[in-house]
């Protein structure tokens, strides 16, 4: 059962990819027009980045001289090495790990469950519950900054859980702030994921006599692995990206996550941009890396979750 | 007949109650309060006095960066909204042709989605920087630079094609699932009936996209009232590129910890706000129905 609706899935998206082009197949002149097209503005997408990696490479006299935009006259790594020193990035990427794995994991396991007990179960309330969950998500993250920071500055914690013995300043009130955002946006595109599963697998289990929770863990979770895949990889970027959270509600520098490490490479009179450049492509290279070793499970979850049933 | 047993009731009580609590206290409440407090003067650490609606007068009224930062968010909207957003369609429309190399074609164009603002900020500096910037070396400004970021006339619009940037990619990916989920008999009945490219896009697919035109609507505006990161790390959105959310945390962290009059700021972005979500919630449920 499980297996046959995955592998039904991908034939119905080539046949649809496929067949697209066969009512109106374009010319040929006309299909070396579109690939011009699209070559000239991946290369435009993609300039900005090579640009960063192509001054990482260069000394910064030479930049200086000649400008970001001539040709290469020394070319080495001794830049990456700088960036990884003397921005102390080892630690603070650790100190990124510690909130996005957790923010990751648990998000995605709550969010799993309310979709589950929205769109699976027949809840009264259902619809309710989903645009309590969703509206949240789309609040700008300004408007309960302040009333966090003070809640946050009157919760104490245990001296094991925090250094600072209050919620405020640990790495609890990022990773609770990032879950509670993030919920919205995956209670929505699991709800429509899981709508789209046949219901008649629920009703065999109901009837052998399953729980809500074997229901949940055991039969749905597993046939919900593509949008989970594409869920997982959206999230760890955005939290790995995030940047105001961490402003707001952490103070000791020492734990602050990655992209706030920039900060310590850009010198109070001077900056070396070359140093900055390297940087910031170490600093991109994890989630450069999570999308595309998990690009083809991205694509097939987002066009599984799109699908209405 | 009894649906759930004593178990099940546990397990839909925890696993529900966990998040919806986490909802309230993260989300909702804190969004309450911001809204009670943007009606008093507090600073953060005296007392709480309640002023009434003078907060909200004296942003109209005395605050002189209040209506810019309105005209910028309102800018962004709408360079977002008519250029990157139709743009990320066009996009995906002509990779979903099915063309040769369309992986490759999606992941260029999809990879800045993935970098923090941060760094899309840091990567603006390079390309306009006065000194050295690329922009300024092949135009041979060397001598009397363009200031494409420090100019009050222009580093808004470079900023808005640098969050233009990122936007369109995630606009084209999910335009591209969703087309991929469009049933091809559909344009092929068009097709029989005589109707050309165009006409099959606008008449037959673009309808049937209606729930991907409305989450890419509301990203397109939430993103759009949000927009903060690009431009506080270029210049703390100072000097031309004041957004209402600069506005917000500059008063809420900054060293004058007016929250009061912060909240005041916040409210009318989350007004604002809720129109569209209001919109686009009443959608959704219309299209539950119909299910």
């Amino acid at each position: 059962m499980t297996a046959d609706i995955r592998a039904s899935a991908p034939t119905r998206t080539v046949a649809a990819s496929a067949s697209s082009s066969t009512p109106h197949r374009p010319s040929r002149r006309g299909r070396f027009g579109v690939h011009i097209f699209l070559m000239a503005v991946s290369l435009a997408f993609l300039a900005p980045l090579l640009l960063a990696v192509y001054a990482s490479l260069r000394p910064y006299e030479e930049t200086a001289q000649h400008g970001y935009f001539s040709f290469p006259r020394h070319l080495s790594f001794a830049y990456y090495r700088r960036a990884y020193t003397e921005s102390g990035m080892g630690k603070y990427f650790t100190n990124t790990l510690l909130i996005a794995v957790p923010g990751v994991l648990i998000t995605l396991f709550l969010a799993s469950f309310v979709a589950f007990a929205v769109s699976r179960l027949k809840l009264r309330g259902g619809l309710v519950l989903l645009m309590f969950f969703t509206a949240g998500n789309l609040l700008p993250q300004q408007v309960i900054v302040t009333p966090l920071y003070v809640l946050f500055n009157k919760i104490p914690l245990p001296w094991w859980m925090s250094d600072s013995q209050m919620m405020y300043d640990s790495y609890w009130a990022v990773i609770i702030v990032n879950i509670g955002f993030q919920l919205g946006f995956c209670v929505f595109v699991l709800a429509n994921f899981m709508r789209t599963l046949p219901q008649e697998i629920l009703e065999a289990a109901i009837v052998d006599g399953a729980g809500v929770w074997t229901q949940f863990w055991r039969i749905t979770l597993p046939l919900c692995r593509p949008a989970l895949a594409a869920l997982g990889t959206l999230e760890f970027t955005w939290i790995y990206n995030d940047f105001l959270w961490a402003l707001i509600f952490i103070s000791n520098p020492d734990k602050l996550p990655i992209t706030s490490s920039l900060n310590n490479l850009r010198g109070q009179f001077f900056t070396d941009y070359n140093l900055l450049a390297a940087g910031s492509v170490l600093v991109a290279l994890p989630t450069i890396l999570v999308f595309l070793l998990l690009q083809r499970h991205f694509i097939a979850g987002l066009t599984l979750g799109s699908t209405k049933g | 007949m009894r649906r759930f047993t004593r178990r099940d009731v546990v397990v839909l009580g925890v696993l529900l109650g966990i998040p919806i609590l986490l909802d309230i206290v993260i989300i909702w409440g804190p969004t309450l309060a911001s809204i009670g407090l943007s009606f008093t003067s507090w600073d953060g650490v005296g007392d709480i006095h309640w002023v009434g609606g003078d907060n909200y007068k004296n942003m109209v009224e005395n605050y002189p960066v209040f209506w810019p930062a309105v005209r910028h968010n309102i800018l962004w909207l709408l360079f977002l909204g008519l250029i990157a957003t139709p743009f990320g369609l066009f996009l995906a429309v002509l990779i979903d042709r099915g063309v040769r190399f369309s992986r490759f074609y999606q992941s260029t164009i999809y990879l800045p989605v993935v970098l923090s603002l941060a760094i899309v900020g840091f990567m603006a500096q390079l390309i306009l920087g006065t000194d050295q910037g690329v922009i300024n070396t092949i135009l041979n400004n060397h001598d009397n630079p363009v200031d494409w970021l420090g100019d009050s006339h222009i580093n808004l619009w470079m900023m808005m094609i640098a969050a233009s940037w990122r936007h369109t990619g995630y606009v084209m990916i999910l335009y591209l699932a969703g087309l991929k989920s469009v049933d091809p008999q559909l344009k092929e009945a068009a097709a029989i009936d005589g109707a050309n490219e165009r006409q099959t896009f606008f008449r037959v697919v673009f309808p049937t996209l209606r729930p991907v035109n409305v989450i890419v609507g509301v990203i397109t505006v939430i993103e759009a009232l949000r927009a903060f990161d690009i431009v506080y790390a270029v210049n703390k959105g100072r000097n031309g590129l004041e957004l209402l959310s600069v506005l917000i945390t500059d008063n809420i962290i900054g060293e004058a910890s007016r929250i009061g009059f912060g909240s005041a700021i916040a409210v009318v972005l989350l007004t604002v706000s809720l129109g569209f979500i209001v919109t686009f919630l009443v959608q959704e449920l219309r299209g539950a129905r119909d299910r």
